[in-house]
Parts: C-alpha cells; sequence; structure tokens
C-alpha cells in the first residue's frame, strides 16, 4: 500500500545523506578554526567543541604576510574581472547576435580553453615575465587568471546577451539611436545581473587559483599561494584558519550565482 | 556601408579574446616546448627530459598521477550520477539540495586539502571518532610517508569530494535536455525506477557522462595542491613535480620537461574529446 511513501523516504534519506556529506567537512574546519589554539591538539577532540575562541583565527590574520596577502588576492581578482569583461563580453555579445563564418570554430576554441591546464603554462610564462620585468607583479597572475577566466566569461555574457531581447535593441535603432547608443541604454542595463553574475564566477576563478600565483610570485603573493608556500612550515592551527579564510568568500559567492551555474559547466 | 561593417562587427568583437588566448596560451606552449630542449648554454638537448626521467620521483609521479585518476574519477561520475538523479526526481526542496551538492565547485583544490586535514590528521576529527567509538586505542597514523594507503584514500576522498560537484553540474545540464515526455512515457509502461534509470535516462545521458569523463580527466593530470596539502612532498604526482623543480630546485628547463608532459596528455584527452564530439553531432544529424 506504502510503495509511494517508502519511495519518497528513501529519496529524502538518500539527499540527506549525500547532503551531510557535503557539509560536514565545513562544520569542521569551521570547529576547527574557532578551537582555542591551546586546545587544537587536545585528543580525541568532541565533535560538538567545548569551548569556542577567535584566537586562532587572529593568529592567522595577524601572521606576517596574511594580510597583504589578502588584498593582493582581492587586487589580483578585480584586475582579472575587469580584463576578462573587456576582453570577454564583446565575444559573448557576438556569439549572442550574429551568424558569421567561424562561428562553431570559436564555440570549439572556448571549450577547449575551458580545459585546457593554463596553470601550467605559468612555467614558460615566468621565464617570458622575468624577461619583461613583470614577475613577482600582479598584473602578471591577473593575465593567467584572465586566460583561465575568459572562456566562462564568454559563455556567460553570450547566454546573457541571448536573453536581451533583440527586438528592443533593434527598436531603439530605429527610433534613432545608434547601434552603440543602443547596446549603451539598452542592453546593458538589461544584461547587468548576468554581467554581474560572471564577475563574480571570474572572482572565485582567481580567489581559488593556487598554481600561476604560487609559480608567478615570491614576496607579492596572493593568500593562496601564502598558504600553500608556508605549508611545510606553519602549524595546524594557521592552515586551519586559512582553509576557512579562503572558503568563505566562495560559498557566498557560489550561493549568489547559483542560477547560473548550469550555463558555466553545462553548456558545451 | 553599414552592412561592410555590420560583416567585420563580429570579427572585431572576437579580436580581443582570440588575441589574448593565443598571446597566453599558444605562445607559452611553444615556449615551454624550447625551455625543455634547451641546454644551460642555449644549446637544443634532452638532457632535461634525461634528468626528468632519471629522478627518483619520475615513475612515482607516473603512478601516483594515474593511480589517483583511476581511482578518483569512476568514483566522482558514479556519486554524481546518484545526486543528478535525486534532485532530476524533482522532489519538494530539491533546489537546496542541489545547491548544497554544488557548493565545492567553489572550493579551491588546496583548500579542500586543508578541510580534509582537520579529519586525517593525527589528532584530528578521524582518529577521535574512531578513539570515542572505542574502534581503536590510540591514533592511526593516516597520512604518515610510511602509509601509502593512508594518504591515496584521503586524497582520493577529498578530490572526490571537491570535484563531484562538477561532474554533476554537467550530468544535471545534460538530464535537463532530457524531454520529461520521456520520462513519463517511461512510467506508462510501467517501468520502475531502476530500469527507467538503466534503459531510458543513462542511454540519453551518454553525451554528458562522456565529456565530464574527459573533463575530469583533463583535470586530474593538474591535481596538485590537494596532495601537499595532505601529504606534503611525500606522494609525488606529475604537476606537483613540476612546481617543485621550478620552486624548490630552481630549475625551469626540467620543471618545463614536466609541463610538456603534462601538455601532451592534455592533447591525447582533447583529441578524444573532439572525436565524442564529431560522434555526437553525427547521431544528431541522423
Amino acid at each position: 500500500m506504502n510503495a509511494r511513501v517508502l519511495d519518497r523516504s528513501v529519496l529524502y534519506a538518500g539527499a540527506i545523506f549525500l547532503a551531510i556529506w557535503v557539509l560536514v567537512p565545513f562544520y569542521l574546519i569551521a570547529i576547527s578554526a574557532f578551537t582555542p589554539q591551546a586546545k587544537i591538539f587536545d585528543y580525541p577532540k568532541p565533535l560538538v567543541p567545548s569551548s569556542l575562541s577567535t584566537d586562532t583565527m587572529q593568529f592567522f590574520v595577524e601572521a606576517r604576510g596574511v594580510l597583504p596577502s589578502v588584498l593582493n588576492s582581492l587586487l589580483v581578482a578585480l584586475f582579472t574581472i575587469v580584463f576578462g569583461l573587456v576582453l570577454g563580453a564583446p565575444a559573448g555579445y557576438a556569439l549572442a547576435r550574429f551568424r558569421f563564418r567561424g562561428r562553431e570554430a570559436f564555440q570549439v576554441v572556448v571549450l577547449m580553453t575551458k580545459m585546457f591546464p593554463i596553470a601550467i603554462l605559468s612555467i614558460p610564462l615566468a621565464v617570458t615575465f622575468l624577461q619583461l620585468g613583470l614577475y613577482d607583479n600582479l598584473i602578471s597572475v591577473a593575465l593567467v587568471h584572465t586566460a583561465m577566466a575568459l572562456p566562462f566569461i564568454v559563455l556567460v555574457t553570450g547566454g546573457v546577451f541571448v536573453a536581451v531581447s533583440h527586438e528592443l535593441e533593434e527598436a531603439a535603432q530605429t527610433l534613432g539611436c545608434s547601434r552603440w547608443g543602443a547596446f549603451l541604454r539598452i542592453v546593458l542595463p538589461l544584461a547587468l545581473p548576468g554581467l554581474a553574475a560572471a564577475a563574480i564566477f571570474t572572482f572565485v576563478i582567481s580567489w581559488n587559483e593556487v598554481f600561476a600565483a604560487t609559480i608567478l610570485t615570491l614576496r607579492t603573493r596572493t593568500l593562496p599561494a601564502q598558504v600553500l608556500a608556508s605549508l611545510s612550515t606553519s602549524p595546524l592551527a594557521f592552515k586551519f584558519a586559512g582553509g576557512l579564510f579562503m572558503v568563505l568568500p566562495a560559498i557566498v559567492f557560489i550561493f549568489l550565482i547559483r542560477k547560473y551555474l548550469m550555463n558555466l559547466w553545462g553548456s558545451r | 556601408m553599414r552592412t561592410r561593417t555590420e560583416r567585420f562587427l563580429p570579427f572585431a568583437l572576437l579580436l580581443p579574446t582570440v588575441a589574448f588566448l593565443t598571446l597566453l596560451i599558444v605562445i607559452p606552449m611553444v615556449q615551454a616546448l624550447l625551455l625543455s630542449v634547451m641546454a644551460e648554454n642555449g644549446g637544443l638537448t634532452l638532457d632535461n627530459f634525461r634528468r626528468m626521467v632519471a629522478d627518483v620521483n619520475f615513475s612515482d609521479a607516473w603512478r601516483n598521477t594515474l593511480l589517483l585518476l583511476i581511482l578518483i574519477v569512476p568514483l566522482q561520475i558514479v556519486l554524481a550520477l546518484v545526486m543528478a538523479l535525486l534532485i532530476n526526481s524533482r522532489f519538494r526542496g530539491h533546489g537546496i539540495f542541489l545547491y548544497i551538492y554544488a557548493i565545492p565547485l567553489a572550493i579551491s583544490d588546496l583548500a579542500a586539502g586543508i578541510l580534509w586535514l582537520a579529519v586525517f590528521t593525527e589528532r584530528g576529527y578521524l582518529n577521535s571518532t574512531l578513539q570515542s567509538a572505542g574502534v581503536i586505542d590510540q591514533p592511526v597514523l593516516w597520512l604518515s610517508f610510511d602509509n601509502f594507503a593512508g594518504i591515496l584514500s584521503a586524497i582520493v576522498i577529498a578530490e572526490s569530494w571537491r570535484a563531484t560537484a562538477l561532474v554533476l553540474v554537467i550530468l544535471i545540464a545534460g538530464l535537463q535536455l532530457i524531454p520529461r515526455d520521456f520520462f513519463e512515457a517511461a512510467d506508462l509502461f510501467g517501468a520502475n525506477r531502476l530500469r527507467r534509470t538503466v534503459h531510458v535516462v543513462l542511454p540519453l545521458l551518454r553525451p554528458s557522462l562522456q565529456s565530464a569523463l574527459i573533463i575530469r580527466t583533463i583535470f586530474a593530470f593538474q591535481t596538485f595542491a590537494v596532495v601537499f596539502a595532505l601529504a606534503g612532498r611525500n606522494m609525488p604526482v606529475l604537476a606537483g613535480e613540476a612546481y617543485t623543480w621550478y620552486a624548490t630546485n630552481r630549475n625551469e628547463h626540467v620543471a618545463a620537461a614536466y609541463a610538456v608532459v603534462v601538455l601532451g596528455l592534455t592533447a591525447v584527452a582533447i583529441v578524444a574529446y573532439l572525436r565524442v564530439l564529431g560522434l555526437r553531432e553525427a547521431e544528431v544529424q541522423r
């Protein structure tokens, strides 16, 4: 009789079990990062902490090089967003509005760059940047991050511009706007939320990137580069606090762009 | 006049992207090749590759990279498939679960490694829980250099946890392309959920499964920070060796040789990807 109810229960039980699997590490890193430093080596540790304190987080934030590296990470992400949108949004617009020769070829290029191991290219790039005097410079890191983010920006902005009514844009042009004027007055305001999503996703890519940032910098570290470079020498408390610090903004931002996640990876 | 500008406009709009990608991808690729065959004095040589191959970590790095690939990718595909099918059954509240499952998409491999370090470290939560439950009476050294199986399991779990979200998103996008009628038709003919999944959904989902498989394979060649966070230098992998040769041994030539190896593996996978893609287009036309 109750096959349906049973069916539902199995479904929910499975879904909840998998949700716990995804969420538990976040909970554990959070309580680790807020465990008082003196208790980090307590054993066995309770799954519900007996006391919480901010002194581990404070220790991390006050450690040498951490605050500058956070600032560097923010700057690199900002540069990457600007470079990426300036370069990529026009291409997204072209894909959304025009049928032209080479369109498919360009889409294949975008697809392949999405998968391409750009980070590994930071090794030859480091040699070039050294010769150009751009080594250990935030701009050079931002350039590599831009190359990583560009295919995603093209895909997302393409989707965004397709969704903006072509008729409205044409109507504005019939009423005397230039193509550029119609774009600025009609298309851009309507596309703004989507462009913001592209910017946020670009931020996440740049904020998370480890390999290129570590190879291309020496003193001007980004946060992940700083944490990675000090892995073998830093105490556990530093790592846990650093882990939580890297994770938090990413969670917030992925929440903001959850609607666009399918466009980012799903489109082929 | 106007039509002429219109004709060139799309190309002008694409130019910045194409030029930039050429500058930052094509040229460095050539440079990686050149660096890898260049001697210190500027002449051509295969010494860098010889040094790479002769290094104690080289064969380990190969073995570990492939081992991780073989263990992680199937696990991710199965896990993501279960998640995707659950979400696709559109039960009440499935949106929240999709968001939760997708969160690791925003987590870097370094952060994922550190998150799981809190679990697997000597006085971490795994040992604490096992000890409290009376399963062990002293901490197990999961990440010690002589516990290869322990390190391997920790990395497999951390990477499966992190990157399953990527496979999930690809599969969900693929499921959305399957018309809902297909599911209902299967219902009408009395197919239960499991049979419907095997006979209706999986064949239709094949293209997405294939692209997820290849994308994950390519990314597996770059596995690096999660390994460093959990195992330090106790578990050499290809991308990690490239980093070590560059940053620690200060030899950009051998580092470039490793980069060439990773690029070569990627090229093979991309060719495979394009062939699968070509196959799919042929299927659509048929």
